[in-house]
């Protein structure tokens, strides 16, 4: 019979990370993040892993690179001002294309926030913070179940396209508990990153021969290669070439195959007037307002990206097409309604549910929202 | 039992009403398989203030993890008394500790109270069992899950040395609580 138990979403998160073979965690504890450092303080020596509580922020996700160019599946977890310091070292990532995973339990900001108050505004930090032009990944799970595969999964998407994966999580979801179904070892899938084939004396870091993920060695292993934060030649020793710049700039975002990263869950969707776009626990809020307004005769439904990044444009595009409205209730002042208004083009109207007094969005507020579109519309 | 049920648990940091719905949820959710989804509201403080923890219990997946209308609210403090009765529903329940609560408050709801960390200190010797007593006492109230269902979830949470110790305060708490409705 499979393990089953009554976890919070941060245990079930670092639970997964063992599961998905992470064998390194660097962090700076910080509410409301701290669980998943507690549970791989512990857990992760037990199986022959390193656990490490470094001197800030800055220095964890320094250490979760350098373990990650090693060889080991590595992972920080971490809240938004964590996150604001992490910044340089996430373009570092994104540039020598190191794969790491890294947790934000969002709260409030800016600066230091309402540390134990449920929030969503990380949303564009998260995909714009560090500077340049840089691929983004970002998966959004909303129950403690949820949590736990799309941990592995991140893990996957970081070691097949060698890019930081954020997992974005509220304090919610974070904390809540709910019954978990442990996976059995292979039930879930997991991936490792490729590794060269060449003979070491051939080894160039980013071979583009390769594709457009070229194989990653491990520091410490007969392969010798050369990092750095500066525009790269394959070989990567710096370069200011314009030709390679530009290939290598343009091969970072194309890496990303978006169709395979994306991943909707779609509620009631189909003859949906009243479209709500929603992540994490707003998504919970959102599902109980449309079973509500079923009940009720309103034929709502529900879009839910549970990879956030890169954003499902063309889905949200495509159910605008036959909406009435499209809503977006989300735990900031104003973020992803950007991302679905330029998805949406004006095909219908888009209307916004803020939330930042340190509340969750209630089902309630949803309803109201969708009864008064409903008799202005 | 009906599709959406909302427990409240809430007193002061400190008086172990998290864990009473941690173990509620356990019951729920691990010894009987159906669905509970477990929260609280927390402050930076680790002890004192008005503190809640709410368990939603359904037989279906839970959507909105927290309270909407209360069934049923225990408050342990006069504070959280105030806070937190005013969610009840039409019909529903409020159990205090008549000791510290002396002015419950006013609703279209039940009125239950005993001095619960009082009988956990005078007749088990220890307070700091008064919230698996009053774990009792809830299910006593709401047979959300059977009484063995809430032992066993009880057992399974004590350390080895305390086990005896909830037992008792578990079934002192459900008795307690079933004496004083036939009372009424």
């Amino acid at each position: 019979m499979k393990k089953v138990a009554l976890i919070q979403g941060n245990e079930a998160c670092a639970q997964a990370a063992i599961y998905a073979g992470c064998r390194f965690f660097a962090g700076y504890p910080i509410t409301p993040s701290s669980e998943i450092a507690e549970v791989l303080s512990r857990k992760l020596p037990e199986i022959g892993g390193t656990f490490i509580q470094m001197e800030d922020e800055i220095g964890a996700m320094a250490a979760v690179i350098g373990a990650s160019l090693c060889g080991l599946k590595a992972m920080d977890a971490t809240s938004g001002p964590g996150l604001s310091l992490k910044q340089e070292l996430i373009g570092y990532a994104c540039m020598a294309e190191i794969p790491c995973v890294l947790v934000n339990v969002m709260r409030g900001g800016p600066s230091t926030g309402m540390p134990t108050g449920p929030s969503q505004s990380d949303i564009m930090a998260t995909r714009w913070g560090t500077h340049g032009d840089h691929a983004t990944i970002a998966v959004a799970p909303a129950s403690c179940q949820e949590i736990f595969s799309e941990t592995v999964r991140a893990f996957n998407l970081a070691e097949t396209y060698r890019l930081p994966v954020h997992i974005l999580m509220d304090e919610i979801i974070a904390h809540m508990r709910e019954k978990i179904v442990f996976p059995e070892e292979g039930e879930l899938e997991v991936l490792n990153r490729a590794e060269p084939t060449v003979p070491p004396a051939a080894y160039k870091p980013f071979d583009a021969s390769f594709g457009d993920v070229p194989p990653l060695a491990a520091m410490g292993s007969n392969y010798r290669y050369h990092v750095t934060g500066l525009n790269k030649a394959e070989d990567g020793f710096p370069t200011t070439k314009a030709a390679l710049v530009d290939a290598e700039e343009r091969r970072q975002l194309r890496k990303v195959d978006v169709a395979a990263v994306a991943k909707n869950e779609e509620y009631l969707l189909d003859d949906a007037e009243f479209v709500i776009v929603s992540f994490g626990v707003v998504s919970r809020s959102a599902r109980f307002a449309i079973n509500q307004l079923r009940n009720r005769g309103i034929r709502a439904g529900m879009l839910r990206p549970i990879t956030l990044w890169p954003f499902p444009a063309q889905r949200v595009a495509e159910v605008a097409k036959n909406a009435r409205a499209v809503i977006v209730p989300e735990m900031n002042l104003g973020q992803m309604i950007g991302e679905v208004e330029r998805a949406v083009c004006g095909a219908c109207p888009t209307r916004s549910i803020l939330r930042v007094d340190g509340e969750p969005i209630t089902p309630q507020q949803i309803i109201d929202e969708v009864e008064e579109v409903q008799h202005v519309l | 039992m009906a599709q959406r049920y909302e427990i409240r648990f809430s007193g002061s940091g400190g008086q172990g009403l998290i864990t009473a719905g941690i173990i509620l949820a356990e019951a729920v959710a691990i010894v009987e398989g159906r669905h509970a989804a477990q929260s609280q509201s927390y402050g930076p403080e680790a002890r004192g203030g008005a503190s809640k923890s709410e368990v939603i219990i359904s037989d279906e997946p839970i959507d909105y993890p927290k309270a909407t209308k209360v069934n049923v609210c225990l408050a342990m403090t006069q504070e959280a008394a105030d806070k937190y009765a005013g969610d009840i529903v039409s019909g529903g329940i409020l159990l205090t500790d008549s000791d510290l609560v002396k002015n419950p408050p006013a609703g279209d709801f039940k009125h239950y109270q005993f001095p619960i960390i009082r009988t956990a200190k005078e007749q088990l010797g220890r307070e700091i069992v008064a919230n698996v007593l009053a774990l009792g006492a809830i299910i006593a109230l709401t047979e959300v899950v059977t009484r063995d269902s809430g032992e066993q979830a009880v057992l399974k949470r004590a350390p080895a040395a305390f086990k005896e110790l909830n037992q008792k305060a578990y079934a002192l708490g459900y008795e307690t609580m079933k004496a004083l409705m036939s009372a009424n």
